[in-house]
């Protein structure tokens, strides 16, 4: 089965201590990332004046720096990349397929396309308005992946990935069709679409809070069906996991995930994709200490990402989306190659 | 005999895919508290008929009942606690240990708030115990060899602890000694846990051996059904195999053994 890749730690039986400690590591781990988001970027700004800053009354310009841009950033970094990599452990636990992510299934696409569609047509500005929408294009491209993978018979995890692709291929298509229609869409979704936490303010999650909740509930819930998935959909019903069900309890999570996360900060690649991969390899395939473990380890890549951004071209940055991008792809590749093998 | 708990009964049970009629119209018991072996020839329906029996196909006419309950107005969960299923050539996910796969067996038992108790893991216990795999139980499913990987998902099922056992073609694929190995589980579990067992198996001889009930499928019908000693006649694996044979009493055991007709080039001078 493609499922987890074996390291002789990830076949032993966790004891509660020991994952614990991974937890510990995680955390640890998440921090750094945080303090190195808040301190990296155009002006580089000493840990000191970092804690300074958050804590004292330091007005400096360095220090709003820290306040005003950094922090909204890096809390915004947190929530995606914690949605993201959620959304990408369930989608995986769902399709019993290494190679699914909301970008790889097409659900990141629909919401994206969505989204720019209801910019071009109904002149939306704010994005706190693009939720609904991205909502609505991540659940019709979710069930649109479904149904073409579909088929005849059990879900190939070769085809859906197929599907997905073409699913997402057609969506960008025809996103940029009508980014191309019309030159004031354009200019208002080219950054949103890209992919990117800077310049969006914390009052930017208020209209997400509900979704992403609702989603991450949901996503526990089902996550010890999804370990009982893992055998296949007979041996699953034989243990009374009620497979359709736990399918679309578990699509609906990835879709209020993704759509929240698309509708902050546009569609982010690779986070989704990696994030569940690198958390397995540390703590095995159990979704109950999987899927927690990815709501950290989806921040650490998406912030490690980000801050990468920041320091390759300065002064100028990459938007985080790019360097996903760019890291998604061998990485997908990587992943084929294992699947098909 | 039909008395006995957990038997399962199947009425006018019609199953398909599509177009396509699989099992026609059939009307079946299984006694409790035995072990029933299904047999039949390739593409008769019995595996169809053991998915049927599992709820893991719905029928599109007819009902399955475990001691008189329908099993299509039970939960998911309240079924998986009476009646377990050994799917055919199941896979595990690459690198699950044999512990955490039958710890998966567990999971109708489990509830939300309270996830793993003494009784889960005494559960646990027994089943690795009574396949022989304790040894085994930090080792990948996947490091086994065929015969320790179907104690394994055995393990599974047992710690799932229904009354009702259904394994789809247990012996598959296996070499003799691991064939025999798990047909003595079975055989073992039925008569001190008290397990009512189902299989589907291929070689008539071992479904004489270590069946109490025979069922002889054909074209998604019962040909014959009863004991073993009354079932296999000459002119019943003739009339659904197409093989002339002689059947003669197993040295062993004296259950009916059946031996194939040979062509006259191979036949004894």
């Amino acid at each position: 089965m493609l499922d987890a890749h074996p390291t002789p730690d990830a076949v032993r039986p966790r004891t509660p201590a020991r994952a614990a400690a991974v937890f510990a590591v995680g955390i640890a781990a998440l921090a750094v990332c945080v303090a190195l988001s808040l301190a990296l970027g155009t002006r580089p700004v000493p840990l000191a004046t970092v804690v300074e800053a958050l804590f004292g009354d330091d007005a400096s310009r360095d220090a709003l720096a820290v306040t005003g841009i950094r922090l909204p950033r890096t809390v915004i970094g947190i929530v995606v990349g914690a949605a993201l990599g959620l959304a990408g452990a369930v989608c995986q636990g769902v399709t019993r397929n290494p190679l699914a992510s909301p970008t790889t299934l097409g659900v990141n696409a629909g919401a994206a396309l969505a989204v720019v569609t209801a910019i071009h047509v109904l002149g939306l500005a704010r994005p706190a308005e693009f939720l609904p929408f991205a909502l609505a294009g991540a659940a019709i491209a979710a069930v649109a992946v479904f149904a073409l993978a579909r088929g005849a018979g059990d879900l190939d995890p070769v085809r859906l990935a197929l599907s997905g692709t073409v699913l997402a291929s057609v969506l960008a298509a025809w996103t940029s069709a009508v980014l191309l229609t019309s030159e004031q869409t354009l200019d208002e979704a080219r950054f949103w679409l890209v992919g990117s936490l800077a310049s969006r303010g914390l009052d930017m999650l208020a209209p997400v809070a509900v979704p992403l909740i609702a989603g991450t509930l949901l996503a526990f819930i089902v996550a010890p069906a999804l370990n009982a998935l893992s055998l296949g959909d007979e041996a699953a019903s034989a243990l009374g996991v009620p497979v359709g069900r736990t399918r679309i309890l578990g699509g609906i999570a990835v879709v209020l995930l993704a759509a929240s996360a698309v509708a902050v900060t546009g569609p982010i690649a690779f986070i989704g994709l990696a994030a569940p991969h690198l958390v397995r390899a540390v703590i095995g395939s159990d979704h109950r200490l999987l899927l927690p473990g990815c709501l950290i380890g989806g921040p650490v890549l998406l912030l490690a990402a980000d801050v990468l951004g920041r320091m390759l071209l300065r002064p100028s940055e990459i938007e985080v989306g790019i360097v996903t991008a760019f890291l998604g792809a061998p990485l997908l590749a990587i992943l084929a190659r294992k699947a098909t093998r | 005999m039909t008395n006995a708990p957990n038997a399962i009964t199947a009425e006018n049970l019609r199953i398909g895919y599509g177009r396509n009629t699989i099992v026609a119209d059939l009307d079946l018991t299984l006694p409790g508290g035995q072990v029933t072996a299904i047999v039949g020839p390739n593409a008769c329906g019995k595996s169809t008929l053991l998915r049927g029996l599992a709820r893991l196909i719905a029928p599109e006419t007819g009902t399955v009942a475990i001691d008189g309950d329908d099993v299509h107005r039970m939960s998911a969960r309240a079924l998986a606690r009476r009646l377990g299923l050994l799917p055919q050539q199941p896979v595990a996910p690459e690198g699950i240990s044999v512990e955490a796969l039958v710890r998966l067996g567990r999971y109708p038992h489990q509830r939300a708030l309270r996830p793993w108790s003494a009784a889960d893991s005494a559960a646990v216990e027994t089943a690795l115990e009574r396949t022989g795999t304790t040894a085994l139980r930090d080792l990948p499913v996947d490091h086994l060899s065929g015969g320790q990987r179907q104690r394994a998902w055995i393990a599974l099922a047992l710690a799932q602890d229904t009354p009702l056992l259904l394994l789809d073609e247990p012996t598959t694929f296996l070499d003799l000694r691991h064939q025999i190995d798990v047909l003595d589980l079975v055989s073992e579990l039925n008569a001190t846990a008290d397990r009512t067992v189902v299989m589907v198996l291929h070689d008539l001889g071992q479904a004489a051996r270590y069946a109490d009930h025979l069922v002889v499928m054909r074209d998604g019908a019962p040909a014959a059904f009863g004991a073993p000693a009354d079932v296999l006649t000459s002119e019943l694996v003739e009339d659904v195999f197409g093989v002339p044979c002689r059947v003669v009493a197993d040295p062993e055991t004296g259950t009916p053994l059946v031996v194939p007709r040979a062509s006259a080039r191979h036949r004894r001078p």
